[in-house]
Formats: structure tokens, sequence, C-alpha cells
């Protein structure tokens, strides 16, 4: 529709800005919107929360209660209280562990998937995703099952055990109910995909060829991997590895179900700070301290990656 | 042709250095490579020849160890290779996609050869820098492949390849990836290269044209079997197959019948050009067989009088066609059948002067040396 140069009315206008940046325009500005209203809004309203005090209003805590804006103490709190620094040391260290045990375990799977045929790919690409069609509250449930100590998997463990310790050492059954073991079986077994998928996606996209050329100069098959395919899947080694990291970290329901109640992970935290000591600025504080520490780095690497691929671009 | 810029093969009567014995390869119920049998003598530049699927990158692959024959055996340099693992081979290979590792630099994909080779850490950056010379690359050794363009990325995957000495050299398509002009300089650096280092080269490729320049001998394959093993001139003149001919250059095809035979030269009547002709003999002529005569056309000669000689043909111009440095006539003959004739415009022609135009009534004639008999 050619709008009347002399005089362009407003919907000649409109028909033109739709006609060249239209559709452009709403593309971006819909996910930008969902991003506003879902993620940073309530992004501040927490972080706005770890500023306030506690008081016993409805909602618990108000601005300026005590002739000060702004309420630092949660972050004193944080720093001095050791259940918080013992919370955060454990669910690291458990996330750590967990996304160790996916990549040793996920990496094979991923490879192994790139080898196969096409057909037996799509079959055990589905024996991956399969799980997730039930109910994750129920595949917790069903591990608690078999934690107990009179459950086959507890007694083929307890047998595995015995026969490699000395007599005295042997045991009924082992204790696996509500500990660290439990909790970190549990996450790898649950993150396992996120691990396998990006994984797999990244290896998939791998040249053979590059495979062979290092072959036919002289590497064995396991130089061959070491020296070609690994340091070129490093990019789905770390996606993964952060799909994992990221959401077992601030886990709640594994360690909530299977956990030691005596060594809380940090979501338990964050749970229990908001609902049952009901100190809402307190959790929001411990909730900005655990983004912190998830983000922060990998804010860093992200920067350093565009760094240097921009150094790349721009060497002649 | 180019063919006389290739040298000559020597005549080897030593053992041939790479030997391929009845070798065959099936995948499933296809046979990529049928009972090939080939000598390749040291020193040499050969091509495997063929269209795609004709089992030339099969037979490559199986000479560096990626893949084992169904049955047969290759000897290199008197070593059976059957069952050596490529790690373990005295060949090295450039592929067609380059395979450069894209997360090493220039220098590091040259040297990753040399890793498992014991040798001290300033022997080894000497043959690097050795071999980024001969590539004449040096300023470009800590350059990432994606950092340098597709003819410098084909010569650091020729140097990765000779770094290592080996004593074969695969090449997948050398050339394919670049464009018309590089390729002509590159086809010339290659051989330049193949002297200094004096590596056998085995060379595969779908393009005549490079196989003719670059190779001492080819080998021409299809569905899998070697057709013909020669020299380019031996190919390109003395085609033992109508596959053979029609594969190589543009030639046409005329069936016919041998009338005689006597001194050297067959009489061959055909059809199509309404009278009989003169003709080379080959080997196991008789009187009655019928064969099929083939013609180049940069061998025809055209005119507006009829010339001398033995194998004269009338005909009319159909179709004519000036590409600056020739023309390529297509004259119908009395019989309706279209032969080309290529022309060399040895001199300058003014505007729409030609030795013929449309329409035009010709002569067309050939040497009996000139046309190919082929038994049909």
């Amino acid at each position: 529709m050619a709008a009347d140069t002399s005089a362009p009315t407003f919907n000649g206008r409109l028909q033109r800005w739709f006609d060249v940046r239209g559709w452009s325009d709403i593309t971006i500005t819909a996910p930008f919107l969902w991003l506003v209203f879902f993620f940073l809004l309530p992004f501040v309203i927490v972080v706005a929360m770890s500023f306030a005090k506690s008081t016993p209003t409805a909602p618990p805590f108000s601005f300026g209660a005590d002739g000060r804006l702004l309420n630092f103490e949660g972050y004193q709190r944080l720093v001095s209280d050791d259940l918080y620094i013992r919370a955060f040391l454990t669910s690291m260290k458990n996330a750590a562990v967990a996304t160790g045990v996916c990549l040793l375990i996920g990496y094979p799977m991923a490879l192994g998937l790139t080898r196969v045929s096409k057909s037996a790919r799509s079959l055990l690409l589905m024996m991956i995703i399969l799980p997730f069609w039930t109910s994750y509250l129920l595949r917790v449930y069903a591990w608690i099952g078999l934690f107990s100590t009179k459950s086959w998997f507890n007694r083929g463990l307890t047998s595995i055990y015995n026969a490699f310790v000395p007599q005295d050492w042997a045991l009924n059954s082992i204790q696996m109910m509500n500990t660290n073991f439990a909790v970190v079986l549990v996450m790898v077994y649950s993150y396992l995909p996120f691990m396998v998928l990006p994984l797999y996606a990244n290896l998939e996209k791998l040249d053979l060829t590059l495979n062979e050329a290092a072959m036919d100069l002289g590497s064995r098959p396991f130089r061959v991997f070491w020296d070609v395919t690994l340091p070129l899947s490093l990019p789905g080694i770390i996606a993964g590895g952060l799909l994992v990291f990221i959401p077992v970290s601030g886990e709640l329901v594994i360690p909530g179900l299977v956990g030691n109640p005596s060594q809380p992970m940090i979501g338990r935290v964050i749970s229990d700070e908001f609902a049952s000591a009901r100190d809402w600025p307190m959790a929001a504080t411990v909730a900005v301290a655990l983004l912190m520490i998830l983000v922060v780095p990998m804010m860093l690497y992200t920067h350093f990656d565009a760094k240097a691929h921009e150094k790349k671009a721009v060497e002649p | 042709m180019a063919q006389s810029i290739a040298a000559q093969p020597t005549p080897v009567k030593a053992p041939p250095f790479i030997r391929v014995e009845d070798v065959s390869k099936s995948f499933g119920t296809f046979k990529a490579v049928d009972s090939v049998s080939l000598s390749i003598d040291k020193g040499e530049i050969f091509a495997l020849l063929g269209g795609s699927g004709c089992g030339k990158t099969t037979l490559l692959r199986m000479l560096a160890g990626f893949e084992t024959p169904s049955s047969g055996r290759i000897f290199l340099d008197g070593q059976d290779m059957t069952g050596i693992p490529p790690y373990e081979r005295p060949v090295n290979m450039m592929f067609q996609s380059y395979a450069l590792f894209p997360h090493m630099s220039v220098e590091a994909n040259i040297g990753y050869g040399l890793k498992h080779d014991k040798m001290t850490d300033a022997a080894r950056k000497d043959r690097i820098r050795d071999m980024l010379d001969l590539v004449q690359l040096s300023q470009f050794g800590h350059r990432k492949p994606h950092q340098i363009s597709g003819g410098q990325r084909q010569r650091v995957a020729l140097a990765r390849a000779l770094a290592r000495q080996p004593k074969l050299l695969l090449l997948d398509e050398p050339l394919a990836a670049l464009d018309k002009k590089l390729r002509e300089h590159t086809q010339f650096e290659l051989m330049n290269i193949q002297e200094k280092t004096g590596v056998t080269f085995v060379v595969v490729t779908h393009d005549q044209e490079e196989a003719m320049i670059l190779s001492n001998r080819m080998a021409v394959m299809d569905k899998g079997q070697v057709k013909q093993v020669g020299s380019p001139t031996e190919i390109y003149e003395y085609p033992n197959s109508k596959f053979v001919a029609g594969f190589i250059g543009s030639i046409s095809f005329f069936d016919g019948t041998v009338l005689s035979v006597a001194g050297g030269l067959a009489e061959v009547d055909v059809p199509a050009f309404q009278t009989k002709v003169t003709a080379r003999m080959i080997a196991g002529l008789a009187p009655g067989m019928s064969i099929t005569l083939a013609l180049r056309p940069e061998k025809i000669g055209i005119s507006r009088d009829r010339p001398e000689g033995v194998n004269t043909l009338p005909g009319v111009v159909d179709d004519l066609g000036y590409f600056g440095k020739d023309s390529l006539y297509r004259v119908k003959l009395p019989s309706g059948t279209v032969v080309s004739v290529n022309s060399v415009n040895a001199r300058r022609v003014a505007e729409n002067e030609r030795v013929a135009a449309w329409e035009d009534t010709v002569w067309l004639s050939f040497e009996p040396g000139a046309a190919i008999l082929l038994k049909s």
C-alpha cells in the first residue's frame, strides 16, 4: 500500500512499518516481554526483598521499619552463620559430583549413540527420553523403594560389598536412605538426559573424517579420541555440564525425599526460610546468593568466549 | 592435449612398489570394487579415474587401511598390508575435505603426525618449518585453518600428509574444492612437490583433464572394475573400449563392418558415412566382424574443397560454435548422421570469415591412424 507522500495517514504509516520491520519487531518483542514479566520483574522483586526487614505483617516484610530503607542483615547472616555456608558447600559438592558422574556415564552414551546405525539410534534416543513420560516425583519415590533395606537393589549391593570386604565388616544391609550417596545417585539418574542430549547433539556434528585423518597420521584409537573428539566436544561438555549443574545445585525435591535432613542443601534452606520460618527476606537473600554463585562464572565464561571469538574474527 | 608435460614412465623391471592383487570389496550385496589388479611403480603419480560410484575411492581407502578388502591382497614395498591398521601403515592421505583439525594451528596440524615419531623437539620444529617452506606457507604457521583461504588449506593438508615422509601418498580429489584458476596453478605445484619429494602419489579423481595432466599412468574405472591402465597418451589415443574412449574427451561412435584387412589397415563399411573408410588395424580383426569406429572431433579436418586422401566425406554445416581458440562444427552427412569437428583457429580471422558457415557444403577428412577401431 503506497502511502500518500504529501500527508501520510496513520494507517499508511502503520502499514509501512508493518511491511518493513513489523514481523521482526513482533517476533523479538514477544519473548522479550515474556522475559521482562516472568524473569526480570520477579528477580527484581526477590533482590528488593533481600534488602527488606522481616516483620510480623502480611506479607511478612517491610522496608524502613527500623529507620533504614535498606537492610543488610540477611547478607551479614549469610556470611556469619555457618548453616548457610555449610548448605552452600553441600549443594556445590553434591552438584559437582553429580555433574561429574553424569559426564562420565553420559559421554560414552552420547558417543555410542553417534556410532550406531540410524534405526538403533532413534530407538536408543527414545529410551533416554522415555523416563520423562513418568512423573519426576514418582521416579524419586521409586528410588525410595529401591533404597529400603529389604529391596533387591539394596540386597544386591550389600552382597557385592560383602564379597569384597573382610568378614568382620560384613553388613546385613547398606544404609542408603537419607544419605548424600542417595541424593547424588538420584540426581545422576534424573539429570543424565540433560547431559547426554547436548553432548549427543555436539558429537553428532563432528566430522568423522577428522578421526580418520588422525588415525592416518599415526594415532591409535584412544589417542584419536583424546586429540580430536574430546577437544572438539568441549562446547557440548560445557553445555551439558551447565544444564546439569545449575538445576542440581538448587535441587529441592531429591534431597528432601532421600537426603540427610541434618545436611541440608541450599534449595531446602530457601524453602524452609520461606515456608517454615516465614523469613522472606532471608529466603530472598539466599536465593540471590545462589543465583550469583551460578550466574557469575557463567557470565565470565560467556564473556571470555565471546572475546576469543571476536579476536579470531578480527585477525586477517 | 597437455599429456606431454607429464614425464613418460620409465620402464622399471624391478618388482612393482605397490601391488594390488585381485582385490574385491563388497558392501552387503553391492560390489564396490570387483577383482582389481594393479601395479604401481615407485615415484609414479598414478591416477584412479572414474565417475562417482566407480569404486575409486573405496580402492584408495583400502590402500590407506580404512577399509579391508573382502578378498585379494595389497602389497606395499614387498610388505603384505592385510590386517595392518591405518596408524601403522607408511601411507598418508590427503582428504578431499582436507580434514584439517579446526582446533589446531597450521603448525600443529602439520606436526600432528610427527608426535608419534621418535625425534627431538628441535628436529620436529625443523621438519615443520621445512614443510611450511615447501608449500610456501611460512607466514601462516600460527593461523587456525579457518583463518586461511581454501587454497592455503589445501596446501596445509598436503604438507601434513607429507610431513611423516610416507612411502605412499594418497590424494582424494585433491583439487576438487578449488576454483578453476587456482586448480590449474595447484596442479603444477603438486607435480613439483612430487618431483622434489619423490613420494609415490596415487590420486583419485573424476576429472579426466586433471588425471591426464597430473599422472604418469592412470587406471580408468567403471562399476568397480579397472577398464584400462596406461599412460595418458595410451588412454586417450588407444582406448580399448567404448567406455574408456567415451569417458576421456569427446568422441563420436559409428557402427561398421570390417570388409578387408591388409597391410596394417582395415577397410570398414560404415553405413552412417554411406561409404567405406580405411582405419588402422587392431589385433584380432577379421572380415565380416562388426566393429565400432570412433573419431575424436579434433582429428577430423574440415575444408570447402575435397582434399586429397583416403577418407573424405561430404556434408552440410548444421551448427557451429566459435570458442576463440577453436571452433566446433556439427556437420550433417547425407545419411542424416551429425559429426562433430573441432578446428583450431590457427590464424586470426576477420568478422564473419570462417572455414565454413551455416548450410555450407564442406568436406570432412581423417587419416587412417586417426580413427579408433573398437570391437563391439
